[in-house]
This record gives structure tokens, C-alpha cells and sequence, in this order.
């Protein structure tokens, strides 16, 4: 008698995704869905969507979610997890949200330990928009506001979110992971897991940062923005665990001293 | 270790992701229609599947469902 | 009850943990860091009470939003240039159906300006402004003890209409030491159901501004609207002192009624018949009541630290039935009673 072993989550809406198709998002959108039903927190996990594609993640998670200004979702989780210490806040940001325009308020939210949990997607443009320069394009990449490429003496380097925080006495856990094969997609879980298991242990701040495909905009198919992750965007931003002090106890922000 | 797939077609979006990763060639493209518009992969009967769902961790859609005997 | 001797900053977070507010999130900035300071010492000795200090303006409106959103009550507080980078955050929590207390202790502008008090953010507050079609409700207190009552009152009204509400002074209400008595707060009444504190075995919710389809969109902004009119209807607040037998009535409202008050003492007692018309809530604007006086009184003087904007509000309430002069002291300057007085002769004179 066959058993299944991989069906929809519960956590997840039966809405067909608007994403692309071969999105980044659609992925781990199912991964963190998969996360939640593993843990068994949908009751009490809040769930913050940027601006971005994901804006409408509300219509995909079922779990109560707030939609937060450009940038500021981790402004937001951070009220929410201080008011309501005991539930599962995560917020879910791209390369603009979290480090262009919201880059004050990630970086504040590590910097001063606050236990959530940030996922943020690098897929190196600015998806919904139409694929302009993010932080993150890497150099000599094309963009729509890059037409020949970004050149450093007037466009700067891409951001390396997950060293800078990494470097933050305020983060517990800061992993980066990639979507780009089978095995990265488990790790990648695995990762988000760690994230929010670092969270419902009150040990602190946890960024997992997703190398994630944008076929779209980076004008490939879906099998060859893989190839591109793997053999381009690994070389820039390496995937790997750039901060790991789970294994250390009271590291958590507190609403009373 | 056997297993099949269930290809929910309404879903799949033709990124092509599941028939690259496949370790068994399981899965290959077709030319029917589902009503997004897109090419729903489909199983080729003569490959065997393992079960090893690898073409439902990579589907962005969530399309395939995955037995194991 | 007891009297307690407070400075206008200070009475308005006291006022604000009385009334039950427990989240707070603001950045400093002269000339309301002490109502900042107050809640950090306080807030913490209050039950569930938090307090952040955000690394911006921007970070704590966006903060206080999801609070709110929480169930808590929220404020957060700033000065023009602050309460400029508050309005995208304002906008949604208008959007969202959230209730939030922002206070603005007004100083010099436009631009960095100065740290002395003025009016010049009554734009700001009323008309928007952030973008889109809502509107915050606006009190305009002219005393520590309204600071009191209005930021009370403030808190019970957001919640009542699901909508941030705005408590505009300024930097000499701010620093001002007066007698004030905090009255009884009223307990809070706030539905669970707008409020996200996870899904527990039910159905998740979700909070948003975003509406793509004009339909839904279009019958947001009218609910919105809707939501606005029942405001203006029951919610109005003004004063009016010394009107009776007023040939000339001075409009204004906070530090600038508290000065015409003064210049109508002096006046009076050389027997110039001048009354003080002083709207209490900016928003909604009391035009009904303006309206009605001008039936019996053909002359305002309107009185503001700014170069008029309140100004246009008489315009439109008054309708041309009655003359309106303007007198107004902007960038930080504080007339004097004295000179005040000065003015309204002179136009009184002339009027005569």
C-alpha cells in the first residue's frame, strides 16, 4: 500500500501562486508552510509580507499576517513579538525591503537581538518592479537601471547581508542557503527551522538569506537561473552559516530588564 | 524503492524544473494545454520512479504528489 | 483628587500610561525628548509595558502599527520634521483601521527650522498629511491639563473609531509647568476580533491596506469616508470665551488661544468688546459652530504662529458671511500678551 510522502501543506492556502513560474518564492513560501506544520505553531505564529512580489504572501500563509510598509516589516515584527512574546513572528523580505529602503530597520531589529526571525530572498533585482539594480546585483549584471551592467565607480558593490549581520553582536543565527537544487532546497529548510526554533527557545535574532531564482527578470529559464545561482551568485554571496550562537543560552531583547 | 507521482496539471507552469532534477527522466514535457495557458509536464510510463521526490522539492507550484510503496 | 505640578510633556505620558497605553516607540528630538525620557523611565514599571527607542521616526510609527495591530495601545511622539517622516505610517494605520496616538509637539519650520514652539504643522496634521483620502483626528489642547484630558481622550476615540488620532502642541506646551489632575480613565473596550494574535484553532486573518481591485478599493475609501462623517458629527470640540456681546472674535487655537486670552483680558478692560472663538479639535474643524457665531458677529481675527493655515479653514467654514483679518507670528516667534493686544486694537479700531 503506497503512503504519500510530500502533499500540500496545511499551512498553506489552496490559492494557485501568482508567482512565476520557477519563483524562488513559490518554494519557500512551501518550505516555510512546511516548517509550521512540522512545528505545529500555525495557531500562534504572525507572519509580516514585504513589498515586493511577496506583498500578497497573505493569500498564500495560513496563519495571521500584517502587511508592512516597504522595509519596515521588521519594525513591525519586532511591536508584535515584544506585545506578544510567546508567538512565532517571522518577517519575509526582499532585496529592497530588507536592505535598501528597510536597511535601518533590519538592521536595528539584529543590533538590538530582537527575537524574530527575518527570511530574506536575494534573487539579486528587483522582481516586482520590473527588475531594476537591488542592493545585492552583482557587478557587470544587467538590470533595467543598469543597462550595460552594474559598474562600481558609480553603482558600488553588492550587499553581503548575510556577513554584515553576521557581525552583529545582536544576532544568534544567520544562515545563507541557496533554492537552486534538491539539496539546497533541504538545506534551506532546515535552515528556516533552525530560525524559528532559535525563536520559540528565546535565544534571539536569526536571518536565514535564500539565494533564490528570479527567471523573469534575469531572463532565464528556470533551469538555468539554477545554473546561475550555483555557478555566479554562490562565487558572490557564499552560501553557508555565518553566525551560529544557538548553542548559547540568554541572548534574547527583553521587554523588562 | 517504488513509487509514483501525481501530476496535478492545473498547477504545473511549465518551469521545467522537475524534469531537469528528475534521476529517473520520469518526467518529460507535453504538448497539451492546462487552462493557465502553460505545457503541464506529464510521466513518461516507460522510466521508473523511485520515489525520491525530488521533483516535488524543486516544484515551485506545489503540483506533484509524491507515493512511496 | 490631587493636584499634580507637571511639565506639559511629562503630563502627556503620564496621561497616556494611565489611559492604559503600553507600547511606546519614539526617537528624540527637541523639544518633546522629555516626554520620550518619561516613558522610558515609566514605561517600564507598568504591567506588559514596553518601550523602544527607535532607530527613526519611521521605525517607531511602523512599530506602534504592529502594536496596535497586537492589541495594544500605542504612542509614539515627534516634531515636525519627525511627524514628516511618520506619514507614510500614519497612512496605513488609517488604511489598516488601527488606533494610534501620535503626538507633535510643533517647533520652527519648514525644514529643519528651529526648536522654538509654532503652528506651522496644522497642514500637516489635517490635511493629511500623507497621501490618499483620510484624516487623523486632531486635538489641539491649550493647556497641561488639557494635555491631560485630550491625550486621555485620544486614546478612548482611536479606539472607538479604529483610526490614529494626533495631539498637536507645541515646544512651550511642552515645557510648561502647570497644576494638572489626571480624571479617571475610562476602561478600554476594543474588540479581539481586530486584533492579530495568531490564529490559534481558527481561521488565520490578515490585516492590509493594499486593495488592487478598484472595486474593493473604491468601497474602502467610501467606508473610510463614511467613518469620517459620523467623526465630524460627534466628536467636535471648541471653545468659546467671551463671546456674548464680541464685535471682533479672535480665532485660535493651543499656545496662540492661551495668548489671546491674555491680549482679551487687557482689552477688555478698556472696555473692547473681544471674544475668543478656540477650536479645540482641528479635525474635524468646528465650522458648523464658526458659521452659526458669524450670524451675530461680522468680524474674525484669526491668530496663529504660522504664516496661516487654520486660516483657510475659517475661509471655508465662514463662507464670505463675515470680513477675516490674519495676524500671524511664524519660525518660532511667541508674541507676548501685550503685543498681541496691540494688534487687535488695531484692527478693532479700524472696524469701528
Amino acid at each position: 500500500m503506497a503512503k504519500i510522502v510530500f502533499k500540500h501543506p496545511e499551512s498553506l492556502k489552496e490559492n494557485i501562486f501568482h508567482y512565476c513560474p520557477g519563483c524562488g518564492h513559490s518554494i519557500v513560501h512551501r518550505l516555510v508552510a512546511e516548517v509550521i506544520d512540522e512545528m505545529g505553531i500555525r495557531g500562534i505564529t504572525i507572519g509580516v509580507p514585504p513589498a515586493g512580489c511577496a506583498v500578497l504572501a497573505y493569500n498564500y500563509f495560513d496563519v495571521d499576517m500584517i502587511e508592512a510598509l516597504h522595509g519596515r516589516g521588521p519594525a513591525m515584527a519586532t511591536a508584535i513579538k515584544r506585545c506578544l512574546p510567546d508567538r512565532l513572528v517571522f518577517s519575509y523580505q526582499g532585496d529592497g525591503d530588507l536592505a535598501a529602503i528597510g536597511i535601518a530597520e533590519s538592521f536595528h531589529a539584529a543590533n538590538r537581538g530582537e527575537n524574530i526571525s527575518v527570511i530574506f530572498i536575494n534573487n539579486a533585482v528587483y522582481g516586482m518592479t520590473g527588475g531594476q539594480m537591488a542592493p545585492t546585483t552583482m557587478l557587470n549584471q544587467r538590470s533595467t537601471t543598469t543597462p550595460a551592467g552594474r559598474k562600481q565607480a558609480v553603482d558600488g558593490y553588492p550587499v553581503k547581508v548575510s556577513e554584515i549581520f553576521s557581525r552583529l553582536d545582536g544576532a544568534t543565527y544567520v544562515e545563507r542557503c541557496a533554492v537552486s537544487s534538491p539539496t539546497g532546497v533541504n538545506k534551506t529548510k532546515k535552515a528556516i527551522r533552525k530560525a524559528f526554533q532559535c525563536q520559540m527557545a528565546g535565544l534571539g535574532f536569526s536571518l536565514v538569506e535564500v539565494l533564490s531564482l528570479c527567471p523573469t527578470n534575469w531572463k532565464l529559464s528556470s533551469v538555468d537561473s539554477c545554473k546561475y545561482i550555483d555557478e555566479v551568485m554562490s562565487k558572490v554571496f557564499p552560501p553557508g552559516v555565518y553566525k551560529d550562537q544557538t548553542g548559547q543560552s540568554g541572548k534574547t531583547a527583553e521587554a523588562r530588564p | 524503492m517504488k513509487g509514483y507521482i501525481f501530476i496535478k496539471k492545473e498547477l504545473c507552469k511549465e518551469c521545467g524544473l522537475c524534469v531537469h532534477f528528475c534521476p529517473k527522466d520520469h518526467i518529460i514535457p507535453s504538448k497539451e494545454y492546462n487552462a493557465q495557458g502553460y505545457h503541464p509536464v506529464c510521466v513518461d510510463e516507460t522510466k521508473e520512479c523511485n520515489g525520491c521526490a525530488i521533483c516535488a522539492t524543486m516544484c515551485p507550484e506545489i503540483a506533484v504528489e509524491v507515493y512511496r510503496e | 483628587m490631587n493636584k499634580i505640578l507637571m511639565s506639559g510633556n511629562n503630563v502627556i505620558g503620564e496621561a497616556a500610561i494611565r489611559a492604559g497605553c503600553r507600547f511606546y516607540a519614539g526617537y528624540p528630538i527637541t523639544p518633546q525628548n522629555e516626554l520620550t525620557e518619561y516613558m522610558a523611565e515609566h514605561m517600564r514599571n507598568a504591567e506588559g509595558g514596553v518601550f523602544i527607542q527607535s532607530e527613526s521616526e519611521v521605525a517607531a510609527i511602523n512599530m506602534i502599527a504592529g502594536a496596535a495591530a497586537a492589541g495594544v495601545r500605542v504612542m509614539t511622539s515627534s516634531s515636525g520634521p519627525g511627524i514628516s517622516l511618520k506619514q507614510e505610517g500614519i497612512s496605513s494605520m488609517a488604511a489598516q483601521e488601527l488606533p494610534g496616538i501620535i503626538v507633535n509637539i510643533m517647533r520652527g519650520g519648514p525644514g529643519l527650522g528651529n526648536i522654538l514652539p509654532s503652528q506651522g504643522d496644522y497642514f500637516q496634521a489635517t490635511r493629511g498629511g500623507g497621501h490618499g483620502d483620510y484624516r487623523t483626528i486632531v486635538f489641539a489642547p491649550g493647556s497641561c491639563q488639557e494635555l491631560a484630558d485630550l491625550t486621555m481622550d485620544a486614546f478612548d476615540l482611536a479606539d472607538k473609531y479604529r483610526t490614529p488620532a494626533m495631539i498637536l502642541a507645541d515646544g512651550m506646551m511642552g515645557q510648561m509647568m502647570e497644576p494638572v489632575i489626571f480624571k479617571k480613565p475610562k476602561p478600554r473596550q476594543y474588540p479581539e476580533k481586530f486584533m492579530l494574535r495568531g490564529a490559534g484553532s481558527g481561521k488565520s486573518k490578515f490585516i492590509r491596506g493594499l486593495l488592487l481591485d478598484p472595486v474593493d478599493s473604491e468601497a474602502h475609501n467610501w467606508k473610510l469616508a463614511r467613518k469620517y462623517e459620523v467623526i465630524s458629527e460627534n466628536e467636535t470640540r471648541c471653545e468659546e470665551h467671551r463671546i456674548d456681546d464680541a464685535k471682533l472674535v479672535i480665532v485660535a487655537y493651543g499656545t496662540a488661544a492661551r495668548i489671546a486670552k491674555g491680549a482679551i483680558k487687557r482689552l477688555r478692560s478698556h472696555d473692547m468688546k473681544i471674544g475668543l472663538f478656540r477650536p479645540i479639535t482641528l479635525w474635524p474643524f468646528p465650522e458648523m459652530r464658526l458659521r452659526t457665531l458669524s450670524e451675530k458677529v461680522n468680524n474674525f481675527l484669526v491668530f496663529e504662529m504660522s504664516t496661516g493655515q487654520m486660516l483657510e479653514d475659517v475661509r471655508l467654514a465662514l463662507q464670505g458671511y463675515a470680513d477675516i483679518e490674519f495676524h500671524g507670528r511664524p519660525g518660532g516667534a511667541v508674541p507676548t500678551p501685550a503685543e498681541l493686544a496691540n494688534v487687535i486694537a488695531r484692527v478693532y479700531e479700524q472696524k469701528d
